[in-house]
């Protein structure tokens, strides 16, 4: 069996374990695993790039598909009305005003001779610039978020179409990724791990917690879409008459629609991506990232300036996750920083990664549906194998709390499948080359 | 102007709890170095251990409470301290045994052992939420306060009150307890000697005859015993939830980076810097400032510099300049 048999096969059965999902579940169950497969895939390939290409462990990721979310709210949804006019411009003002105080002390400290007074002055600096950045931006934040704050109480988005939210959504991650890279690439590996593990956090609480940005942990809801609204379709008479001669109702028909109309628009992203990261890693750039990856000190010595590049593969991976985050905030229709979750979006796409096979392109989009498709499946399975497991004993607390509880196996069979692919299959399901 | 005044505020907000969060951090950042410095890999399980050990504890709290067997005016946690502390042990041992040991005899790359901690850490999360689930725990019980706002006013006639609970006065005595036990094991056993003589060379220790496997045993029961404390203590002083303790993770990183990895010294320092920095930056220093300055000068906002759901920032702030400027460290420690 050669192995371009071997990984049709793997991909034939994740399309058959969705098929089935199909027949035993709902239609809608698997298309919806279907598209967030497609979305995961996405992440996996980003992570791939960093991981697989060039050894740099990113565990940040849930801060970038963050990101790519707010991107969305930003780029889509329509102003909010007088919200410019009353602080937006103080905002950006502060913002810029802020940015150029770091600015200053990296210049100051760069420029000034060592000693007493380049510190001096660099905290000087910080410190005036702290304050005047907080004397500008504070009292611009409360007069947006004064205005109408029950529905918006932010400066919105600039009313454009959703789907330019995605390339936005990869530029905006990309910008964080190289000030994190600009720090952190360069020290030793695990630096960059905890770098952008925090990062991630301050993302998020940013998030939550600026109103003003995107109404913080009161949501957004009610983003605009790419494909028609499904109530829309139900009141066609040409889709209900298309409907009925499959056979179907109109309500089912048209959820199944929109999701698929969803699952093509993702499908033809992920194809792009895929082949970008096939001719990417097939190129003398892939080459010289893998000889950078095994052997930095050798590549350095052939003149390859390996910071530069680890930089730039890092801020590409960044970017893919980027757009993943604002095409899985499209798909929600809502964005609520209150669910980002490291263990659901960093370290599951990390799984995803490991066990498809790590260096890999197919083998990082393989995992990202078959982990996926675990991911929502073993939580059924994990209340039924608990449930007939305990179908035996009396009815208490125990059986109660077990029954509560099965729904965290996730969690655990998650764990155990990262470790056992590591343990025994290091190399994932579909190797690299 | 009132300067006494002014104290005892800055003492009631910042210098106590940060004094506590303070120890609490330095003991996981003591688990966080350890395990780097001889086991050579960032642990990212630890958050998960430290839950994990608190767990046991709870459990074994909620048995004897309902047993009727208390402490009296202290919490009875700290009964059940030495049986969280074995079963996070044994667990921890256990996945030593069926995990890192394998990597450790293949000489695995760190960042390899790195991932592998990941997927511990996931197995440790589900544990813990299988069995006590996600939700918030208080299991503090005994008496509240050492001495509270309304007696130390009643006592010394000030203005502010300034409240020592009992948590805080357990967590400094415990860990100055544990640290002090730490350092004379490290610095005055053969065992110890023979885990800093393994953490500082490997070659030349395996050359003089420590056995690794033995050194690596007492370091992760050692991570263990720092992980339960420093969890009980930490969910003593707030409350116990999976969840948070998984944060944790950021500021024990940054206490352990920042006094410079590997270095037992430099974690309880890290420990302090950020736990200090994140409590004064945090905090609304109005109060204080109405007292310092002359009658009427008084500021008209908080003074607040970030608001507090930021403290992860202040961490990771410190963390950067620190990795920039310094990236061994405060202590020189390793870098590999």
């Amino acid at each position: 069996m050669n192995a371009m048999v071997k990984n049709t096969g793997l991909f034939a059965l994740v399309a058959l374990l969705i098929v089935i999902t199909g027949i035993m579940q709902s239609w809608n169950t698997a298309l919806l695993i279907l598209n967030m497969g497609l979305i995961s895939a996405i992440m996996a390939l980003g992570v791939n790039l960093q991981w697989g290409f060039a050894g740099l462990f990113n565990v940040g990721i849930m801060g970038f598909v963050a990101l790519g979310g707010l991107a969305t709210v930003l780029i889509a949804m329509p102003p909010t009305e007088g919200a410019w006019a009353a602080g937006g411009y103080g905002i950006v003002l502060g913002l810029l005003m802020g940015a150029a105080t770091i600015v200053a002390a990296v210049m100051a400290w760069a420029r000034l001779p060592k000693g007493r007074v380049r510190s001096l002055a660099v905290l000087a600096i910080l410190i005036v610039g702290f304050f005047l950045y907080r004397a500008v931006f504070d009292p611009a934040v409360n007069a947006v978020e004064a205005i109408n704050p029950a529905s918006t109480g932010n400066i919105g988005g600039l009313g454009l179409p959703i789907l330019m939210a995605w390339p936005v959504g990869g530029l905006l991650a990309a910008g964080v990724a190289w000030v994190i890279g600009k720090t952190a690439l360069g020290l030793r590996s695990d630096y960059l791990a905890i770098a952008t593990l925090g990062i991630a956090e301050i993302i998020i609480a940013v998030m939550k917690n600026e109103d003003w940005l995107a109404r913080g942990v009161k949501n957004v809801i009610g983003l605009p879409r790419p494909v028609p609204l499904e109530v829309d379709l139900q009141r066609d008479p040409e889709f209900v008459e298309r409907a009925a001669s499959f056979g179907m109702d109109a309500v089912t028909a048209s959820t199944i629609y929109v999701k698929l109309e969803y699952a093509a628009l993702f499908a033809v992203v992920l194809i792009i991506l895929l082949w970008m990261a096939q001719k990417a890693l097939n190129s003398p750039w892939g080459r010289m990232m893998r000889a950078i990856r095994d052997n930095e000190v050798a590549a350095e010595a052939m003149g390859k300036d390996v910071t530069r590049r680890h930089l730039q593969v890092f801020i590409l991976g960044s970017a893919i996750c980027g757009i993943a985050g604002a095409m899985m905030t499209t798909l929600d229709g809502q964005l609520t920083p209150g669910t980002y979750q490291p263990l659901r979006f960093t370290f599951l796409v990390w799984v995803m990664v490991i066990v498809g096979g790590s260096g890999n392109n197919f083998g990082s989009v393989l995992g990202g549906f078959l982990i996926w498709f675990l991911w929502v499946q073993v939580e059924p399975i994990g209340l039924w194998l608990i449930g007939t497991l305990t179908s035996g004993m009396a009815d208490g607390a125990l059986k109660a709390h077990l029954m509560d509880s099965a729904a965290h196996m996730r969690l655990f069979t998650m764990g155990l499948i990262l470790l056992l692919v590591l343990r025994f299959s290091p190399r994932g399901l579909i190797p690299e080359k | 102007m009132d300067l006494l005044n002014a104290f005892i505020t800055l003492a009631n907000f910042v210098i106590i709890p940060a004094i506590a969060y303070g120890s609490q951090l330095a003991l996981g950042a003591l688990g966080v170095t350890l395990i780097y410095g001889i086991l050579r890999f960032s642990n990212f399980a630890h958050g998960d251990t430290m839950a994990f050990g608190t767990m046991v504890t709870i459990l074994i709290t909620w048995l004897f409470q309902a047993w009727g067997i208390s402490l009296g005016v202290l919490p009875t946690a700290l009964l059940a301290l030495p049986f969280g502390i074995a079963g996070c042990a044994a667990f921890v041992l256990l996945t030593d045994r069926a995990v890192y040991r394998f990597y450790r005899t293949q000489k695995a790359k760190p960042v390899i052992l790195v991932i592998v901690s990941m997927g511990v850490m996931f197995i440790m999360n589900g544990v813990v939420r299988f069995i006590i689930g996600p939700d918030d725990h208080n299991f503090s019980d005994g008496e509240r306060f050492i001495i509270s706002a309304r007696t130390f006013r009643e006592l010394t006639g000030l203005q502010e009150g300034l409240a020592i609970r009992t948590s805080t006065g357990i967590t400094v005595i415990t860990a100055v307890v544990v640290v002090a036990l730490l350092f004379w094991f490290l610095n005055k056993t053969r065992t110890g000697k023979s885990m800093r003589a393994y953490s500082d060379n490997e070659d030349l220790a395996l050359l003089s005859g420590i056995n690794p496997e033995r050194v690596v045993l007492v370091t992760w029961v050692i991570v263990a015993a720092l992980a339960t404390v420093a969890g009980t203590l930490y969910g003593l002083d707030k409350s116990f939830k999976a969840f948070t303790y998984f944060q944790l993770l950021l500021p024990i990183f940054a206490s352990a980076i920042v006094g410079g990895l590997g270095s037992p010294v430099g974690a309880i320092a890290g420990g302090f810097v950020i736990a200090f920095s994140e409590v004064t930056i945090t905090y609304a220093w109005k109060k204080v400032i109405v007292y310092v300055l002359p009658d009427g000068m008084g500021p008209d906002g908080l003074v607040q510099l970030l608001s507090t759901d930021y403290k992860f920032a202040v961490s990771f702030i410190i963390l950067l300049v620190v990795l920039l400027f310094r990236p061994t460290g405060l202590f020189k420690g390793k870098s590999v």
